[in-house]
């Protein structure tokens, strides 16, 4: 059982949790996620650790609803229970000083996205943020990562904040200004895919942190699997981080599909006793 | 060796057990019948997820305890990993003592209501009992015997709780919640050890949970047991990922003394062929998760899974013979088991097989999947299968499968499940830096203490085996008990 302690919106749909985890809060590292179970009849979904206060005993989540358990946990309070919270899972972020980083986090994506800029300034990188996302409101964390990188350009699809175009015109716009030694991508699978394709072009070693379909989150069974440079591999324990020009990020965009129609039908129903 | 002999010697020569055995000629006893096992109808079974097996009556229990002849040399005893006093038990039920029956399985088997029922007798105690050695007649029903006096027991209300020693204070951590971590928390909580233990899961059990379906171990008769565990004091953590949650070395800074690793072989095997990652295509591992730790086909619960008219399940296991018969439950027309070798040489229970025949499962030996296709949204519409021929015999003593060339075809389906095998969980061997792990990353132990390379670390199980069985884990979790016990009452002395 964790109680939830605090929670925020940040637009319509993304909204901040902060959750009692006290063992959690401690072991967690950039890069980490954990895996929640709402209620006894809920699924296990996996829900990256956006940052942690020891001392506190909490940890931080910033989820955006998609289907079912994120609109089910939207609708919890402050007070509430979560049953079930395990980890932290996956491989950590491996932050080192290698110079320039380019970080660039689409929607949701910024929010597991700010450890690791954090950890990467920590570490004496020269950070430079690219944050994207629909429109304005969509935009979240920006004075959390402004305050932890030398730079951020913000992309918005409709120009209604920052400049008008994709993520990838503005990385674009610095990988050909200047030399970056690693790119770090996290957000929807299209678009790490294209991020992907971009920094290729400049050869720019890229890391992607891939938001599979998971059950256990331990390895057990092979839920999220896909397939880096030609070997299948486990995301939950094997990642969430890959080197993303192996990634088949094809794949992977079908996998996640594996489940629309159930889910499109579970939400329906669910729609239909909370109105 | 000789001390247990001599034990058994005088158990067999009390007055009661004499008398039972001059109750009735040896003749008499080899010419009953061996009782069948009352069994749901197939044709209803296969719709639903209630226990095949009913479990004997009580006179069923009495006349099948009666055909067991005392053996004066049990040689059914060399064939139970735990060394069970089977004669005992079985006399006991046979003169209408069912509590005490039940007592002396639980001296030496923590979970007698689950090996009962998915054991495989027929190669280990019921192998090497009397009838099926000597008399080539089918061997007494051990393992029916054993559910009989252990379910007999659970449904009187009345279990026994053991006795416990006196709390010594003393901190021990079981890791992993499976059979081997249940058996080790037993046994160490009646020495008297403060114990805790921790599973990754939300809830306990292991494989037994999420890998045995319903039909075959309901969940209830796990959960009495656990309940037990808890009543005699064990504490339980689960969400406790050991290695990454907190470090063993964080436990010992908790003040942890000794450490069982129980941690299973979670970690599934697929054959890496094309397409093996489409939508609709599962390890034996997830799709029994989905089912049952998950419920994904009781429609209040939110998990999803595939359903499909066509269901191929690849291996030939008691993993690919759960996933074969569930599919058959979740209503495939044609539930197809795809296996490389023959029949023969099948690893699974010949109780399971016979069980999946009467349910309609349909058995493609001498096939292998070598590709699949899927369609535009990457769901899986058709495996391409090989055919096979046996050649000489492998390494395991089974004769090696070999590819027929240019004998492949396609056949449609709508999910396939892969049940090739599993291999160690990787957690812990990562996680404990010095841990001296084999090639195949099972942990290497002392085959007598279950102590690691590491003294404060024990393990058993899967996790020490590969997969094994339920039994094997069990008898391993109460040795490396007693391993730790040696290992902290020297400790103590120090
Ligand atoms: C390691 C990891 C870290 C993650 N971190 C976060 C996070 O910090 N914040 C956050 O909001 N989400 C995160 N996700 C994604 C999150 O797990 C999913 O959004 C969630 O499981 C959707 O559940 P649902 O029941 O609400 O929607 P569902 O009804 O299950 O799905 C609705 C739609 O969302 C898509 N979807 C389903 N599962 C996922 C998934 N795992 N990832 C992406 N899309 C999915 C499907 O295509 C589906 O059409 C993470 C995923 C992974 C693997
Ligand atoms: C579908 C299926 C059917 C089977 N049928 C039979 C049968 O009929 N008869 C038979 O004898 N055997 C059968 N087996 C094999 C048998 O179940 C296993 O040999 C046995 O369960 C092994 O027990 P274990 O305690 O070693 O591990 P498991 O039962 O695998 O339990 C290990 C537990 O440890 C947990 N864990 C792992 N890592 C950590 C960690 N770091 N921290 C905390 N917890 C952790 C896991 O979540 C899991 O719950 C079957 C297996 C399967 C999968
Ligand atoms: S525990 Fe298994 S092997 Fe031992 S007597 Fe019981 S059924 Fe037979
Ligand atoms: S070998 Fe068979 S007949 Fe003999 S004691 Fe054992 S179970 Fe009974
Ligand atoms: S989520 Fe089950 S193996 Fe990764």
């Amino acid at each position: 059982m964790n109680k939830i302690v605090e929670k925020e919106f940040f637009s319509e749909n993304v909204f901040k949790m902060v959750i009692e985890a006290p063992e959690i809060a401690i072991s967690r590292k950039p890069g980490n996620f954990v895996i929640v179970r709402l209620d006894e009849k809920g699924e296990r979904i996996p829900l990256t650790i956006a940052g942690a206060d020891p001392v506190r005993g909490t940890i931080t989540l910033v989820v955006q609803r998609v289907g079912l358990t994120t609109a089910k946990m939207m609708r919890m309070e402050p007070g509430e229970m979560i049953l079930d919270v395990a980890g932290p899972l996956g491989k950590p972020t491996h932050i080192e000083k290698v110079g320039t980083v380019l970080c660039a986090g689409g929607g949701v994506g910024i929010a597991p996205l700010l450890p690791i800029a954090q950890g990467f300034k920590e570490a004496g990188n020269k950070v430079i943020s690219v944050l994207a996302a629909r429109s304005k409101d969509l935009i979240i964390l920006e004075e959390e990562m402004r305050a932890c990188s030398d730079e951020v350009i913000i992309m918005t699809d409709d120009g209604s904040y920052g400049k008008k175009g994709l993520v990838t015109e503005g990385m674009e716009e610095v990988l050909q200004r200047e030399p970056v030694d690693l790119s770090v991508v996290i957000g929807p699978a299209i678009m790490m895919k294209f991020a992907a394709l971009t920094t290729q072009k400049y050869n720019v070693k890229t890391y992607a942190s891939l938001n599979t379909i998971m059950v256990d989150g331990t390895g057990m069974c092979g839920a999220c699997r896909v397939t880096v440079g030609g070997k299948t591999r486990f995301v939950c324990i094997d990642g969430p981080e890959f080197d993303a020009h192996e990634v088949d990020f094809d794949e992977m965009i079908q996998r996640l599909g594996a489940f629309k129609e159930q889910e499109k039908e579970a939400y329906e129903r669910y729609l239909k006793t909370v109105s | 060796m000789e001390n247990i002999a001599e034990y058994l010697k005088q158990e067999r020569s009390q007055p009661w057990r004499e008398e039972l055995r001059k109750s009735m000629k040896a003749k008499e006893r080899t010419s009953i019948e061996r009782v069948k096992m009352p069994e749901q109808d197939p044709k209803e079974r296969q719709h639903n997820y209630l226990e095949v097996n009913l479990g004997l009556t009580e006179e069923m229990a009495v006349t099948e305890a009666r055909r067991c002849l005392d053996c004066p040399d049990p040689t059914c005893i060399s064939g139970c990993p735990v060394g069970i006093n089977i004669p005992k038990f079985i006399k006991k039920i046979e003169a209408g003592d069912f509590m005490g029956a039940a007592k002396v399985l639980k001296e030496t088997n923590a979970l007698p209501a689950v090996c009962g029922r998915v054991c495989p007798q027929e190669v280990q105690c019921e192998n090497s009992c009397f009838y099926t050695v000597k008399l080539k007649k089918p061997p007494v029903a051990i393992g029916n015997l054993e559910r009989f006096a252990a379910d007999y027991e659970r449904n009187s209300g009345n279990i026994s709780v053991p006795e416990i020693a006196e709390h010594n204070g003393i901190k021990v951590a079981v890791i992993g919640s499976g059979p081997a971590g249940l058996a080790a928390a037993g046994d160490l909580i009646k020495l008297g050890y403060d114990v805790t233990v921790f599973e990754a899961l939300h809830d306990v059990g292991g494989v037994l949970k999420y890998g045995i379906p319903e039909y075959r171990l309901p969940n209830e008769i796990v959960d009495v047991e656990i309940e037990n565990l808890r009543k005699m004091g064990v504490k339980f953590r689960t969400n406790f990922i050991v290695g990454k949650t907190a470090t063993l070395e964080m436990l010992r800074d908790e003040g942890f003394e000794a450490f069982f690793v129980g941690s299973g072989a979670g970690l599934p095997r697929f054959m890496n062929i094309p397409g093996e990652n489409s939508v609709g295509i599962y390890s034996s591992n997830e799709y029994l998760t989905r089912i049952n730790l998950m419920h994904a086909t009781n429609p209040d619960y939110d998990t999803p899974v595939h359903e499909g008219e066509v269901v191929a399940i690849i291996g030939g296991g008691n993993t690919a013979m759960d996933s074969v018969r569930t599919a058959r439950r979740m209503g495939a027309k044609r539930a197809i088991l795809v296996y490389r070798r023959s029949e023969a040489e099948m690893p699974a229970r010949l109780e399971e097989v016979k069980h999946a025949k009467e349910e309609g499962v349909e058995f493609l030996t001498l096939h292998n999947p070598v590709r699949y296709i899927a369609d535009e949204q990457g769901r899986v519409k058709k495996m391409v299968l090989q055919k096979m021929e046996l050649g000489e015999p492998d390494a395991s003593g089974r004769r090696r499968p070999v590819p027929i060339e240019g004998s492949e075809f396609e056949v449609d389906v709508d999910v396939v499940v892969v049940a090739i095998g599993v291999s160690p969980n990787p957690l812990i061997p990562h996680a404990v830096p010095g841990l001296e792990v084999s090639r195949w990353g099972t942990i290497i132990v002392d085959k007598e203490t279950m102590q690691s390379s590491i003294p404060d670390i024990f393990a058993g199980g899967d996790i020490v085996r590969g997969g094994a069985t339920v039994i094997l884990a069990m008898g391993d979790g109460r040795r490396a008990a007693a391993g730790i016990h040696k290992y902290l009452q020297e400790k103590v002395k120090k």
